[in-house]
């Protein structure tokens, strides 16, 4: 019996330990991962960085005020302790960590943040970044040169800041963007231009080597304000624009995990090992067809409704896409939190489009342009696959073939009928649904020239809400009211997906975007 | 022959300024810009595109901008990328060691294989050899660089483990050796068949056949009157194929993540960083250019009935 309890006791006491991470997760080794966005890192000052493959190395060398929680799906504090929140919800005082330290050595205190965010409102830099940190009072003032600082930043004292907001809205979904990141003054000062070849942060891994156009390599910041981690001592991302060359490298074992693109993912998914490492996520990128309201085509509601009952999404993303992508409800992805799960998306009905078409007096159809680029998701591909299913609603469409660049000047200009493209839808869905404002014109993302005024004041509304839950159901409503309008043709929401080597742990389902990837929790068995 | 090598710099002058005038044009006015295409994924504020073309000076007209460009060009600076927050001179600086290594290696292994196996050829013309030899030179043009790339990637990485399937490491020899297959094996091809064409017509004249009478040995012949005779053909081949190669890298550096002025040249392409465009288009001429003058130069040496003044 006594022998009996022993066991017992030894069996719980390693389980116990197994389970924890701290027995689990192992520190040391190199990561290899890749960098799938085209052939280059643009830069890694991320106050100047604009593009998403810079993003993706800045985010672990450098820190901002929150960071993307992917367990909770979102921001949460990163270098503060806890905020309190007063004045009518526009008072934020943030206590901030004490032991966060630059790759330099010295600590991170407020004066950091305060300098950081003024370097991005100056006028000088034109900081993408500058729109984020505009919720600030006074941030615009310094934007336009009329003054030297941000009123709306105070120091209480080296460890506690104070912000004062313009309006009453949660900062979190703007300071948690990497181009937020706070920074070392003295070393971006001595440093000059070369700092974004040379970076230093406050992140889990120091910048080690970029070597342009091939790979850049991190190591590990011994001094990582969170205790244990990182656990990787290298990380080395590797520029491959090219899904083939990814696939084999993948195959290869040279790269420990990789984005899976459109023709790898039904050969990756049919492969018994493969397989079992995979994580996929709806990523905040609704695709879809944009209708210019200001074509008499489009006019009518019923028009567009009818198109989105006539086509069968699911099938062609069944079917073209071989099922990498989710199809849609509405504008808003399933992983936003505004995400209505009660509401249900345009079925395949040929009979009820058929019924709208004529009911708007349109039973013998029309012809349109559809401008679109090269993209599997949603490129020209996809429209040859909707072809048919118009046509058995009178519609002609002619697909017009256009470069990135041409797209989107064009649908800033208004100058196309209809075109298809890949928007945000994420991750703050007031951001994301704000687009779609009447006051907003084609320059300002509203490209099919929506205008409703009561989806416009249900965003002001929301804007102004200070109840969350409140402020949530609000842009349910918005979003619903978006779908019955149909200014555009809901396609899929981006089915983003990391492949990854059995002997990697700790790859999370990024909404915003997957290859987000906080790679101070990501560990590796021991080789 | 040093007049004639000053004579043809200076004819670089005029050319190069006839061709950053139609490229300055061309790029200029094809729509889109670089502040639209910034974000990359992300969309960026319209606030933000409307600076980012003012500080660019795409609000400028047109004429106003070439005029800084060539007054810029005149003191040997290319500008600022729009997007890479870097001056186009370091940009290019970076990448054009890459290419020429690239391009050197894959132009070595064309001449090592390409023109012993035109020789091969032609000297056992109708034969096995001769029919062998032709099959791999003409699989060698019609072979796609990217397939061919991804072939041995997918053979010499994958299966076999020898090499890395991509990146440039730290410049070592081993990431080279499939990026240099990939982009020589067509230039060899070529040069194989140029040979083999060559050496053919040399061996049908009657030098060839006097020396054959006079009982020259037919190592003897080959080497000092085929050869030599053939020799100027086979230049002019390398020559335009060394300067195509510098053009060509494109495809097998996007392939194999190589860091190289192609892939630099195609992603300033699609998205509109026109300062980055223009000054890698300027030193793909140039080095063109350089190249056929150097092979001209090269004649005089090979065949001393040629003559400069």
């Amino acid at each position: 019996m006594k022998k009996f309890c022993m066991y017992l006791l030894t069996a719980i006491l390693m389980t116990g330990l197994m389970s924890s991470d701290v027995f689990a997760a192992n520190s040391g080794g190199t990561f290899k991962f890749c960098l799938p966005y085209g052939g280059q890192v643009f830069g890694l000052d991320p106050h100047k960085s604009t593009r998403t493959q810079d993003n993706i190395v800045e985010l672990n060398i450098f820190r901002s005020l929150y960071q993307w929680d992917a367990t909770t799906n979102k921001p949460v504090l990163a270098l503060a302790d806890k905020v309190v929140i007063s004045g009518e919800d526009k008072v934020y005082t943030y206590s901030i960590k004490q032991n966060v330290k630059f790759h330099n050595g010295r600590n991170l205190t407020v004066d950091d943040i305060i300098w950081s965010y003024e370097r991005i409102m100056s006028k000088e830099l034109a900081s993408p970044a500058a729109v984020d940190i505009r919720i600030i009072k006074g941030a615009k003032e310094l934007e336009q040169g009329k003054v030297k600082t941000i009123s709306g930043l105070k120091k209480i004292d080296a460890y506690t800041l104070e912000i004062t907001l313009s309006n009453p809205v949660d900062p979190s979904y703007n300071l948690y963007k990497v181009s937020t990141a706070i920074l070392p003054k003295e070393e971006v000062e001595k440093k000059g231009a070369a700092f974004t070849t040379n970076p230093v942060g406050c992140g889990p891994f120091m910048f080690e080597k970029w070597v342009k156009g091939s790979e850049v390599t991190l190591k590990k910041f011994p001094d990582y304000y969170e205790k244990g981690l990182p656990y990787l001592d290298k990380v080395v991302f590797k520029i491959m624009g090219e899904g083939a060359a990814r696939d084999i490298a993948f195959k290869a074992k040279e790269l420990d995990a990789t984005i899976v693109g459109a023709n790898q993912y039904l050969p990756y998914k049919k492969d018994p090992k493969i397989s079992k490492n995979m994580i996929e996520v709806a990523e905040m990128y609704t695709r879809l067809m944009v209708f210019n309201l200001d074509d008499k085509n489009f006019a009518d509601k019923r028009v567009r409704q009818a198109i989105n009952y006539a086509i069968n999404s699911k099938l062609i993303i069944e079917k073209y896409l071989k099922g990498k992508a989710f199809p849609t409800v509405s504008f808003l992805p399933t992983t936003s939190p505004a995400f209505d799960s009660t509401q249900k998306g345009y079925e395949y009905n040929l009979e009820k489009a058929k019924a709208l078409m004529k009911e708007a007096g349109y039973e013998d159809g029309f012809s349109f342009e559809v401008l679109c680029t090269t993209s599997k998701s949603y490129g020209v591909g996809v429209i040859e696959a909707v072809i048919p299913f118009l046509k058995k609603i009178n519609i002609e469409i002619k697909p017009q073939l256009v470069e990135g660049a041409v797209l989107a000047e064009r649908a800033r200009s208004g100058d196309f009928q209809a075109l298809t493209w890949s928007l945000d839808s994420g991750p703050d869905p007031l951001d994301a649904l704000s687009r779609f404002h009447m006051d907003n014109p084609r320059t300002s993302r509203n490209y099919p020239g929506y205008k409703n005024a009561e989806f416009s004041g249900l965003i002001d509304k929301a804007a102004k809400e200070r109840d969350y839950a409140a402020k949530i159901e609000l842009l349910k409503k918005a979003d619903a009211m978006l779908k019955e309008d149909a200014p555009l043709w809901f396609f899929n929401y981006n089915k983003a997906i990391i492949a990854y080597h059995p002997w990697v742990h700790g790859i999370q389902s990024v909404a915003p975007e997957m290859m987000y990837q906080d790679l101070s929790k990501i560990w590796v068995d021991a080789k | 022959m040093l007049a004639y090598t000053v004579r043809r710099l200076l004819q670089f002058i005029p050319t190069i300024i006839g061709i950053s005038l139609i490229m300055f044009c061309l790029l200029n006015v094809l729509p889109g810009n670089a502040a639209l295409m910034a974000g990359g994924k992300r969309e960026l504020s319209p606030e933000l595109i409307e600076k980012m073309k003012k500080d660019w000076g795409l609000d400028k007209p047109l004429y106003v901008r070439y005029l800084i460009y060539m007054k810029d060009l005149a003191h040997g600076d290319l500008g600022q990328s729009f997007l890479r927050q870097e001056k186009v001179n370091d940009l290019l600086a970076s990448r054009i060691w890459p290419t020429l290594r690239l391009a050197v290696s894959a132009m070595v292994i064309a001449l090592t294989i390409g023109i012993p196996l035109g020789f091969f050829s032609a000297l056992r013309q109708g034969t096995w050899g001769d029919s062998a030899s032709m099959i791999v030179a003409v699989s060698g043009v019609a072979m796609p660089q990217f397939w061919l790339g991804l072939l041995l990637m997918l053979l010499f990485s994958a299966k076999m483990n020898w090499f890395p399937t991509s990146g440039y490491g730290d410049g070592d020899f081993i990431h080279l050796v499939l990026p240099a297959i990939t982009l020589g094996l067509g230039s060899m091809a070529l040069l194989a068949r140029t040979t083999r064409a060559a050496v053919l017509e040399v061996l049908e004249e009657d030098f060839i056949r006097t020396a054959r009478s006079k009982g020259l040995s037919r190592f003897l012949i080959n080497r000092r009157h085929v050869f030599q005779n053939t020799l100027v053909l086979i230049l002019t081949t390398a020559g335009l194929q060394f300067g195509s190669l510098i053009g060509q890298t494109v495809i097998v550096e996007k392939l194999f993540s190589w860091p190289g002025l192609g892939s630099l040249l195609v992603d300033s392409i699609f998205l509109r960083d026109i300062p980055v465009v223009q000054g890698g288009i300027l030193m793909i001429i140039l080095a063109f250019l350089i190249v056929n003058l150097v092979v001209d130069l090269l004649y005089c040496v090979i065949d001393p009935r040629i003559k400069y003044q």
